[in-house]
C-alpha cells in the first residue's frame, strides 16, 4: 500500500485546509454555543463539490476518492466536529447506500441532487429499543398495494431536520428476523412523516441531531433500496462505510486538538519559561503524537481498501475505535495542558473535548467496533 | 471573449522567517503558492466567463514546478494552461520577464490580458504594464473592478487611485493589473481537482516565442541588484488611555520628540 498523497490528493488537501479555515473555523464556536445548523456553510461546500466527493460524475458527483473524502471530514472536523459530521452522514449513511444498492432510476433521481447539495441526505437505523442491537426495529413497512406504509420512530437522526432524503430501514417480516429487514428511501414532504424532538447535546451541538415519526406513512413501492429482506445487511454495509467517515472525524478532532495544544504550550510561561519546554509536555505530547499518526494511517489503510473494493469491515472498525478513543484521549489531555483556560469556551479544546466523545458511540460504540475486530478474529 | 491571464509562482512570504544570522528570507520548505494579485485576476477572468462566455488562458514563465498553479488555474475553471519554460529564460528581471511573455502573447488571441498588480516575491508592479508597452495596448493598472459592454464591445474599468475610484471604459485588446484586496478567488472545485491532472499543460520553449535572445533572459536583464535585505518590522504602537485635551498634548510632545514640529 502506498501512503504518499496522489497529485490530486495533495492539491484537494490544499484547498480543503484553506476552505476549512477560512470558512469553517470562524463559526465553530458560534455553531457550537447557539446550538445552530451551519446551512450557510453547507451551501458553500455544495458550491465547490464537497457534498459529492465520492459519488461519479454519470449521477452528478465530482468523481473523487474515498481517501479524499477522508481527507475532506478529517480537515473540517479539525476546526469543526460539526461540519465533519454533516458530511460524514450525508456522504457515507445516505449518499453510499443509494450507490450500492440503488435501482439505475433512484441514483438519477436522488444522487445528482445529493451530490450537488441541493437536498441534504440522513439515515435512520436507530430506534429507542434498538441501538447496538440493532435487529430489534420495532418501525414496520406494510406493502400496501403499489405502496409500503411506514409506522414507528426513529431517534438520534443526524441531520434530521435538515435533510431532504432519508434511507430508513424498518421490518418488512418479523418471523425473518434480520431477514425481515429491508430498506427504504423516504422523503421529507411526505405525508405521514414528521420531525420529532430536536435533541440538546454535549458535544456536535450544531449537527441537527432529531428524531423521525413515521404514522401511516406512504411511500411509492418502488422506494424500497435493494431487495426486500436485504436492508440490515445494507445497514451493517453502509456503517462500514460510515465508520471510516466517523473514523475521520475523530482523527481529525483529534489533530484539532494537538495543533491547539502546540500553539499553547509554546506561548504559555510559568517559572520562566514556556511550558513546552517542560519534558512532562514533550513526553505527553510525543505519545499523542504517536497515536494520531498511527490512527492517520489506520484510516488511509480503511479507505484505500475500500477504494479498491477490497473487504474492510474489520479494517473500519479498527479505525474507529482507535480513532475516536485516540480522539477522547488527546482532547481530555489537550484540556489538562490548558489549565483553567481549557476548561473555558475561551479556548477550543474544550468544544473538542466534548465532541469527541460522541465518536465512541455513534455509528457503533467501541464495543461493537471490538465485537466486529473480534468477530473477525474467531469466525 | 478570449482572456489570456499571467500568473506566477511566487514562495509564500507570509509564512517566510528571516534568518536570524544572515538577514535574509529563509527559503528553505517555504511553499510556493500563486501570487495572490494573479489569483485575483484569473478570478475576474473567471467571472467574466461565467457570465459572458469566454476562453480563458493561463500563463505561466518558470521553472518546471511552476506547473503547480496551472494545475490549480484548471481546478478553478481554465480552459488552457501554458507553461514557459527554458534555461534560456533564466535569471530575467522584469524588461526579460515582459519581453517574453509579450512574445508568447504575440502569438496567441485575445481580447484582454490580465496580470496581477504585482508579485509578493519582488513587489516591482512592472511586469504588468511593460507587457502593455510591448505589445502596443491599453492598459489599466490597479484594477478593483472588471465588466465587459456586450454591446460596445468594451471593457469597464474601476482602478484604484489614492483618493478613491476611477471608472474608465477600454477598447479591446487591452491589458489590465488587478490587486488581490478586489475580489475574493474562488475555491478550486473538487471535480476540478480530479480532472485537472488529465488536462494538458502546454510546455513552450524559448524557440517558441519568437523574441531575440538578447531581450530575454539574463542577456535581457538591465537590473543587478546591488544588495537585498529583509523589511525591518515596525515595533508595536503604543496605546495611551486619555481625554481629548490629554491626547492633543501627548501627540504635539511625541512629535516634538521626534523633531517633526
Amino acid at each position: 500500500m502506498d501512503f504518499s498523497f496522489t497529485k490530486q490528493e495533495e492539491l484537494f488537501l490544499q484547498m480543503i485546509r484553506e476552505f476549512a479555515e477560512k470558512e469553517v473555523k470562524p463559526l465553530a464556536a458560534e455553531v457550537d454555543e447557539e446550538e445552530r445548523f451551519p446551512i450557510e456553510t453547507v451551501q458553500k461546500m455544495a458550491k465547490i463539490g464537497l457534498m459529492g466527493i465520492p459519488i461519479p460524475t454519470q449521477y452528478g458527483g465530482a468523481g473523487g476518492t474515498n481517501i479524499m473524502y477522508g481527507m475532506a471530514v478529517e480537515e473540517l472536523s479539525r476546526v469543526c466536529a460539526t461540519t465533519g459530521v454533516i458530511l460524514s452522514a450525508h456522504t457515507s449513511l445516505c449518499c453510499a447506500p443509494i450507490l450500492e444498492a440503488g435501482t439505475e432510476e433512484q441514483k438519477m433521481k436522488y444522487l445528482p441532487k445529493l451530490a450537488s447539495g441541493e437536498w441534504i441526505g440522513a439515515f435512520g437505523l436507530t430506534e429507542p429499543n434498538a441501538g447496538t442491537d440493532a435487529a430489534g426495529q420495532q418501525t414496520t413497512a406494510v406493502l400496501d398495494g403499489d405502496q409500503w406504509v411506514l409506522n414507528g420512530s426513529k431517534i438520534f437522526i443526524t441531520n434530521g431536520s435538515y435533510a431532504n432524503v432519508f434511507i430508513i430501514i424498518a421490518m418488512t417480516d418479523k418471523s425473518l428476523g434480520t431477514k425481515g429487514i429491508s430498506a427504504f428511501i423516504v422523503e421529507k414532504d411526505t405525508p405521514g412523516f414528521s420531525i420529532g424532538k430536536k435533541e440538546k447535546k454535549m458535544g456536535i451541538r450544531g449537527s441537527a441531531t432529531t428524531e423521525l415519526i413515521f404514522e401511516d406513512c406512504r411511500i411509492p413501492k418502488e422506494n424500497l433500496l435493494g431487495q426486500i429482506g436485504k436492508g440490515f445487511g445494507l445497514a451493517m454495509k453502509t456503517l462500514d462505510g460510515g465508520r471510516i467517515g466517523i473514523a475521520s472525524q475523530a482523527l481529525g478532532i483529534a489533530q484539532g486538538a494537538m495543533d491547539e495544544t502546540i500553539k499553547y504550550t509554546k506561548e504559555r510561561k510559568q517559572f520562566g519559561r514556556s511550558i513546552s519546554q517542560f519534558q512532562n509536555t514533550q513526553f505527553q505530547m510525543a505519545d499523542l503524537e504517536t497515536k494520531v499518526q498511527a490512527a492517520r494511517l489506520l484510516v488511509r489503510s480503511a479507505h484505500y481498501k475500500k477504494d479498491h473494493g477490497m473487504p474492510y469491515s474489520a479494517d473500519a472498525a479498527m479505525a474507529k475505535l482507535f480513532c475516536a478513543e485516540t480522539a477522547m484521549e488527546v482532547t481530555t489531555k489537550a484540556v489538562q495542558f490548558h489549565g483553567g483556560y481549557g476548561y473555558t469556551r475561551e479556548y477550543p479544546v474544550e468544544r473538542m473535548m466534548r465532541d469527541a466523545k460522541i465518536t465512541e458511540i455513534y455509528e457503533g460504540t467501541s464495543e461493537v467496533q471490538r465485537m466486529v475486530i473480534a468477530g473477525k478474529l474467531f469466525k | 471573449m478570449k482572456i489570456v491571464v499571467c500568473i506566477k509562482q511566487v514562495p509564500n512570504s507570509s509564512e517566510a522567517k528571516i534568518d536570524p544570522a544572515t538577514g535574509t528570507l529563509n527559503r528553505a520548505g517555504l511553499p510556493s503558492i500563486m501570487n495572490p494579485d494573479d489569483k485575483g485576476g484569473l478570478e475576474f477572468a473567471l467571472q467574466l466567463k461565467e457570465k459572458y462566455g469566454a476562453h480563458v488562458t493561463v500563463i505561466t514563465m518558470g521553472l518546471p514546478q511552476a506547473e503547480a498553479i496551472l494545475r490549480e488555474a484548471y481546478a478553478m475553471g481554465v480552459d488552457r494552461a501554458i507553461l514557459l519554460t527554458d534555461r534560456k529564460l533564466g535569471g530575467a528581471d522584469t524588461l526579460a520577464t515582459s519581453n517574453a511573455i509579450a512574445g508568447a502573447l504575440r502569438t496567441m488571441e485575445y481580447d484582454i490580458v490580465i496580470t496581477g498588480r504585482q508579485a509578493i516575491d519582488g513587489d516591482t508592479a512592472q511586469v504588468g504594464p511593460q507587457i502593455a508597452e510591448h505589445l502596443d495596448i491599453p492598459q489599466v493598472s490597479y484594477l478593483a473592478g472588471l465588466d465587459y459592454c456586450e454591446e460596445c464591445k468594451t471593457f469597464k474599468c474601476t482602478k484604484e487611485t489614492e483618493d478613491g475610484y476611477e471608472i474608465l471604459e477600454m477598447q479591446a485588446p487591452c491589458l489590465v493589473t488587478v490587486l488581490a484586496s478586489a475580489v475574493q478567488p474562488r475555491y478550486m472545485s473538487v471535480n476540478g481537482i480530479v480532472t485537472a491532472f488529465e488536462k494538458e499543460v502546454e510546455v513552450w520553449g524559448a524557440d517558441r516565442i519568437n523574441v531575440p535572445e538578447e531581450c530575454i533572459g539574463k542577456a535581457g536583464s538591465p537590473t543587478s541588484v546591488f544588495k537585498a535585505f529583509p523589511k525591518q518590522l515596525k515595533p508595536a504602537g503604543e496605546t495611551f488611555e486619555v481625554t481629548p485635551e490629554e491626547a492633543v498634548e501627548l501627540i504635539i510632545n511625541k512629535l516634538k520628540e521626534k523633531h517633526i514640529i
